[in-house]
């Protein structure tokens, strides 16, 4: 492992430039550092202007997220010393695929707006709600939904997904994910109006199937597994269709049970 | 963003107002929007926090969040708890209140999809805590606070009266004649200056673990409330009363949660001794026992690693002495099954696994227990201002919180403030505008003292790094007069070159340095009232340690310190009593003797 390492930075302030550029800056290796804490030496101490966003350094908040290398990262989970080896310099820029709002910070207003599209929170039948007390829920019932509900909208699947990079409008993985969450959750009932918005070509038919996306979440939510599942049901709904008046079961296979 | 019109005062500065606003977006600031906009659905509320919602601290709570749940357990025992766990210095009209709806509030969390964990039979599952006498801790594995926040957040998606404004950053609070009116922000991605008024604004900033060199706390806790609020004229309370979590990472500071002892971790010191017996914290067991050994309270496991560092018992490493957690007898299955993240955290940033290996931790500056003071529904003495969460000193949590007591307390506060507040707001107006001129005096400061100052030497960083140390050196786990009045005295020197501090970046576009300025101005205000209110207090009690006053004295100070700021700037401390209702002060007993009757060994749930 080296004691220096470059980093070669993508800088842009929409006030003073036409397009991003590099500039390069030497940090200190120390074995306990992730690039976050590269990036905090050379604001401290080197350029206060460098701008990035973070707030928890363990990996949860989702603040984080940059390509590092070339590959979406959260840079409080990644370790200088992973690069360092011999001349070795590592490439930091923003998540791909995101307008740029300065330096390393992207504008995720869009994304806002497509995770609420997903309708993600619990709908009930109105006569069918709870006012007090908790709904039952088996331990074998969370295990169906709980992987998809670990996502910290990191955004760094939608730095990874060429679909998004193609077409902005397809809602992506996080927010199709989570969409799943609710639909397999055994106390929701709103599985047929999520499949009202998400059966759009830019919901979940856009997704081409190339599964970048579980392999660079950092928090094992696996999207590509939640549009999989989501085809799937969606397919059988349609199916049944012809065997059922119209309708009426659609998207009771999500999880109702 | 649904505001109304804009610039209806035909002032400079921009204005938009709502009837309620939000200052934070946390568990308690969202739980307190969802509160206002379920009393009156016609209220226009905002949420203004400075990052997105769910990037609020809120997310990295671990363990748990506590309410009786079992027919075993009682509220009045959880009372007890929390009242010895805080030495008496919790005011109980608050403490009866907060069990009575934590139980509630969870279960409103159940009823809009919070992942908690469960037994086989689909009833909610509980774990144990320290201090707790019973198991009445809630949990969704080791990632409460992530899953109770994302609830929140996507609850309030479905609310269309509440509005947000994400990534706008407060800078100051509008006061006319005694009445909050609005607050001073600037918008991130733009730079762009504003007024946002307000019939009633409530603070939910969270904490300030920041003016600590070493805290788990996320950088965005810098304590902003606190400081508004002060500069506004409300009182501070408590502010000497700092809890230090005994299980940090070394280095990063990364919290171990008080989970991983409750299932059973033991605390062993560099002879692989379980050394809290030592400490007036009972016997050891194979098993956890309520409220003994590593289920004792945190002040308590804080004070005794001091001790054991005197003695030459602990380990030393490059990023200062140790002990060790040890899980290895948990074994892999419960340990993934209910401590994942703990397991996850080890080996990333510890490059350990608590499977096979100890954890080296040490105590880690982790909660506020003082704070903007309100009564028990969140109203501060300003009219129009509210505060909920870990911003606010009900006082719930006294001289020392019990952990998993924060989580439901932003539920059950933040849901009280927020109805107060929009009832407030039902029955006020939104003033006439004369809070106007401050904004545009606000816009000139921070113009004039950051973004278009010439000259200044100091640079943030080195102002923050020495404001945290001395920060720890005067009130750290123990203090004594001299180190508190040097404090004192660094302080108002870090004050003064606060002043000539000089910004790398003069843009308006995502200007974080001009942030960092910000939140260091804040910090340095809290900090100063921590030192302050700690010199004042002269006896020890919870995590207040005093070296010089080491008994805890009630005739005296059974009472809240209220740090206020004088006309000139200066500051004053007065004490209010604390309210007792039903439980006079007593001593704090912890171990196999001080057992209720059916306490008894922690049994693991599914
Ligand atoms: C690592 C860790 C683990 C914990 N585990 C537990 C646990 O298991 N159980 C438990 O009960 N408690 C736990 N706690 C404590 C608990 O998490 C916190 O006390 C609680 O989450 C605070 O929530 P809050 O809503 O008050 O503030 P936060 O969640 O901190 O939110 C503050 C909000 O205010 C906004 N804000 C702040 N300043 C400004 C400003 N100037 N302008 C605009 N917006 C601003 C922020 O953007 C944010 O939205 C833990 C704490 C830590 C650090
Ligand atoms: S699915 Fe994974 S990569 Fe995508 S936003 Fe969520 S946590 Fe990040
Ligand atoms: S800083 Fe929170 S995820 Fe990296």
């Amino acid at each position: 492992m080296a004691d220096k390492i470059v980093m070669e930075i993508a800088r842009y302030s929409p006030e003073s430039d036409h397009e991003p550029h590099f500039e390069s800056y030497e940090v200190p290796v120390k074995r306990e550092w992730v690039v976050l804490d590269a990036l905090n030496h050379i604001k401290d101490n080197v350029d206060g202007s460098l701008t990035y966003r973070w707030s928890c350094r363990m990996g949860i908040c989702g603040s984080c997220g940059m390509m590092v290398n070339g590959e979406p990262k959260l840079t409080c989970a990644t370790f200088l010393s992973s690069y360092a080896r011999n001349g070795n310099k590592i490439r930091v820029e923003p998540l791909r695929y995101f307008p740029v709002i300065r330096d390393l910070v992207t504008e995720i207003g869009g994304f806002m707006e497509k995770l609420k599209k997903a309708k993600p929170w619990l709908m009930r039948a109105s006569n069918d709600q709870l006012t007090e007390g908790t709904y039952l829920q088996t331990p074998e019932q969370l295990d169906r939904y709980k992987q998809f509900s670990m996502c910290i909208n990191c955004t760094l699947c939608y730095a990874a997904c060429p679909v998004t990079g193609l077409d902005p409008v397809f809602i992506g993985p996080a927010a199709l994910a989570l969409a799943q969450r609710y639909n397999m959750d055994s106390r929701d009932q709103g599985a047929a109006e999520r499949t009202a918005t998400l059966a759009h070509p830019e919901g979940v038919w856009g997704c081409t199937f190339v599964g970048e996306c579980t392999r660079v979440c950092p928090k094992h939510v696996d999207p590509a597994g939640a549009i999989q599942q989501y085809k799937i049901a969606a397919v059988m709904d349609w199916l049944k269709s012809f065997v059922t008046p119209r309708g009426r079961d659609a998207g009771s296979q999500a999880g109702n049970d | 963003m649904a505001t109304s019109p804009l610039q209806p005062w035909g002032e400079s500065v921009e204005a938009s107002s709502h009837d309620v606003l939000l200052i934070g977006g946390g568990a308690a600031g969202l739980r307190a929007a969802i509160a206002a906009a379920e009393v009156n659905p016609k209220l226009n509320i905002a949420v203004v926090s400075k990052v997105y919602p769910m990037r609020s601290h809120t997310v990295s709570a671990e363990g748990g969040a506590a309410g009786v749940a079992k027919p075993d357990d009682s509220l009045d025992e959880h009372a007890y708890d929390t009242i010895s766990g805080g030495d008496w210095l919790s005011d109980q009209d608050a403490v009866e209140a907060f069990v009575a709806e934590a139980p509630q509030e969870l279960a409103q969390l159940e009823r809009w999809g919070c992942p908690w964990n469960r037994e086989p039979d689909g009833h909610i599952a509980v774990r144990a805590f320290g201090g707790m006498k019973k198991m009445r801790t809630w949990f969704a594995a080791d990632k409460t606070g992530f899953h109770m926040l994302h609830t929140l957040f996507q609850t309030t998606l479905k609310y269309q009266p509440i509005s947000r404004y994400d990534e706008w950053f407060v800078t100051k609070l509008l006061v006319d004649d005694g009445v909050v009116r609005g607050v001073v922000a600037i918008e991130l991605m733009s730079g762009r200056i504003q007024a946002i008024l307000a019939k009633a604004v409530i603070l939910c900033t969270g904490g300030c673990g920041r003016v600590f060199p070493f805290t788990t706390n996320a950088n965005i806790k810098s304590g902003d409330g606190m400081a508004l609020a002060f500069r506004a004229g409300a009182p501070l309370k408590d502010m000497e009363f700092v809890q230090y979590h005994p299980t940090g990472l070394p280095f990063t500071g990364i919290l171990i949660t008080e989970a991983a002892r409750a299932e059973g971790g033991y605390m062993l010191n560099k002879d692989g001794y379980r050394y809290l017996q030592d400490y007036n914290l009972g016997k050891p067991e194979p098993k956890p026992v309520l409220r003994c050994m590593e289920l004792g309270p945190r002040d308590r496991l804080s004070q005794a690693f001091v001790h054991e560092h005197h003695k030459g018992r602990t380990m030393e490493t490059p990023y200062g002495p140790v002990v060790h957690l040890d899980l290895r007898h948990l074994g892999e299955k419960l340990i993934n099954a209910k401590l994942p993240f703990v397991r996850e955290l080890c080996q990333k940033y510890q490059s350990i696994d608590p499977v096979r290996e100890l954890i080296p931790v040490r105590p880690v500056v982790h909660y506020m227990m003082g704070g903007v003071s309100t009564d028990i529904n969140g109203a501060t003495p300003l009219h129009g201002l509210y505060a909920a969460g870990e911003v606010a000193c009900v006082s719930l949590n006294g001289a020392n919180r019990l952990g998993s007591n924060s989580l439901p307390e932003c539920l059950v506060f933040g849901n009280r403030a927020g109805k107060a507040a929009a009832e407030f707001a039902s029955s006020h107006g939104l003033g006439n505008g004369a809070v106007m001129a401050q904004a545009a005096d606000e816009e000139s400061r921070l113009k004039s003292e950051f973004l278009h100052k010439t000259g200044g030497r100091e640079r943030i960083a080195t102002i923050r790094t020495e404001m945290q140390s001395t920060v720890e050196q005067s009130v750290g786990i123990y203090r004594e007069e001299a180190s508190l009045r040097a404090g004192l005295h660094k302080m108002m020197e870090l004050q003064e070159r606060y002043q000539d501090i000089t910004l790398d970046d003069r843009s308006h576009t995502f200007n974080t340095e001009l942030e960092s300025a910000l939140e260091l101005g804040f910090m340095l205000d809290v900090a100063q009232s921590m030192v302050a209110s700690a010199m004042h207090r002269t006896e020890s009690r919870g995590a207040h340690q005093r070296t010089d006053f080491a008994m805890r004295n009630d005739e005296k100070f059974l009472a809240h310190s209220l740090l206020y700021r004088n006309f000139d700037g200066s500051a004053r401390v007065e004490y209010s009593p604390v309210t007792i209702t039903r439980w006079p002060p007593g001593e704090r007993v912890y171990g196999q003797h001080a057992q209720h009757p059916d306490a008894k060994a922690v049994q693991r749930v599914s």
